[in-house]
């Protein structure tokens, strides 16, 4: 057996979580549920397992639909945010951030654009990267900071142990329940159950959607990323849906555990502090933004650079046409957006849902066979 | 964004470690799973393990879904 073989087969999460016949039990069970299900999920990996494996097409003639909710951080990331950190570029300081973030168009280009404008503007693969490139440096670093919960103790963890002078984070990071109970409140999108995504479930665990539940009674089920796990998932809320039932179910019980990450959910209960931002796409969403504490204003972005971010005005809009708010409140379809596959594509996105790898835009068009189910 | 990839722990000191991803060693932070040791699968996202995985609890998870289907299709 060759070395890759045997890491594969090792890896149970990876290979028997594929089985075939089992997907086609599961099929065969929804279809004769007679269902009529509109689902939401609000994970870019969800909506990539969904299309790649083409169960959104299997699903669809179970009638379960499933669709993308605003789960995408780097998508909901306003583009004031990314004029932020274009203006400290533009202002002389090295720009450190994810790769999709440096794609993201704004006003001005995206982040790398302004790279070939001559700006320093570096793409690093984790928070630990920045931080050793600002210990080799002298010059003044900043960290633009995205992600939900399974991202944002990177950058808490980075924090506690000591960061150099000459580093900052600009956090654009957020908290994923406050938007569901936003996207709930708001009932603009009709929806009968919620699939929960794994990994910012494997640091907060289940505690925090019960809320929902029982407010909204929608019944939510905390899902893995193989084709297998989102089937399961989707069945285990046909199955609540059926019984009259609203609760948190799990599963994805080999990674998430109820009470979540303890570790990284007290590194960031330490460094961060809930605040009221924007989302692309919705209004101010009560607590859902993370601010630093004070005793971290010393590698607060936004406290060391205020000067410089006076520049940043209130009024940057998203580009002219560009759909990704009603996309990301999962009020439309991405092909049904006028510039999708036109002037909006991966090489020339407009907005950033065709950005990110993780955006419903993207995914839509990497993987066609599905397009024109969705587009209906 | 939230895409964590799982890796084979190879060796580890403190909260440092490196893991096999499918053939590619690479580092790995493991403060946030104290409870790693060498030889378990963690999942990683953006250079941290985020939790270690369940090998017990995906194998219960497999049969538990057989068991249901066929109780179900019986049923």
């Amino acid at each position: 057996m060759s070395f890759y073989a045997e890491t594969w087969r090792g890896n149970v999460s990876l290979y028997r979580y594929r089985d075939r016949a089992v997907a086609h039990d599961v099929l065969a069970r929804l279809k004769a549920m007679d269902l009529h299900l509109r689902l939401m999920h609000v994970c870019g990996t969800h909506q990539d397992t969904l299309s790649r494996h083409g169960l959104d097409v299997l699903l669809d003639a179970c009638g379960v639909q499933v669709r993308q909710g605003p789960g995408c951080p780097v998508c909901v990331t306003t583009a004031k945010e990314f004029e932020e950190a274009a203006v400290l570029a533009e202002a002389g300081k090295t720009v450190l951030t994810f790769g999709d973030v440096a794609r993201v168009p704004g006003r001005r280009g995206s982040l790398l654009n302004l790279r070939g404008e001559g700006h320093d503007v570096r793409v690093v693969y984790s928070v630990n990267d920045a931080v050793a490139l600002a210990r080799r440096e002298t010059k003044d670093m900043v960290f633009m900071a995205a992600g939900f919960e399974t991202t944002a103790p990177t950058t808490a963890a980075v924090a506690l142990t000591g960061l150099p002078a000459n580093f900052t984070v600009l956090s654009c990071h957020r908290y994923l329940p406050p938007a569901l109970n936003a996207l709930l409140a708001m009932g603009a999108t009709q929806v009968d159950g919620i699939i929960e995504p794994g990994h910012v479930s494997a640091i907060i665990g289940l505690k925090p959607y019960e809320g929902l539940s029982a407010q909204y009674g929608i019944p939510q089920v905390v899902a893995g990323f193989e084709p297998l796990d989102l089937l399961m998932a989707v069945y285990m809320l046909a199955q609540q849906i059926q019984r009259g039932d609203a609760t948190v179910e799990n599963e994805y019980t080999r990674v998430v555990r109820y009470e979540g990450n303890l570790r990284a959910l007290d590194a960031m209960r330490r460094v961060f502090v809930p605040s009221d931002v924007e989302w692309r796409g919705f209004p101010v969403i009560p607590h859902s933004g993370m601010a630093m504490k004070p005793p971290f204003e010393a590698w607060d972005a936004r406290k060391v650079w205020a000067d410089d971010l006076q520049r940043v005005d209130d009024l940057v809009e998203e580009t002219p046409g560009c759909q990704c708010g009603a996309v990301l409140r999962g009020v439309i379809e991405a092909p049904n957006c006028p510039l999708f596959g036109t002037t909006c594509t991966p090489i020339h996105p407009a907005g950033p849902c065709m950005v990110s790898v993780e955006g419903s835009c993207h995914i839509a068009y990497k993987y066609p066979q599905g397009r024109a189910l969705r587009a209906t | 964004m939230c895409l964590a990839i799982p890796g084979k722990i190879v060796s580890l000191e403190g909260e440092r470690g490196v893991a096999d991803f499918m053939g590619v060693e690479r580092e790995v932070v493991l403060t946030f799973v104290p409870q790693a040791k060498r030889g378990d699968y963690v999942l990683v996202h953006a250079g941290f393990a985020i939790e270690v995985l369940d090998r017990a609890e995906a194998e219960k998870t497999l049969a538990v879904w057989r068991e249901l289907l066929r109780r179900d299709v019986a049923g």
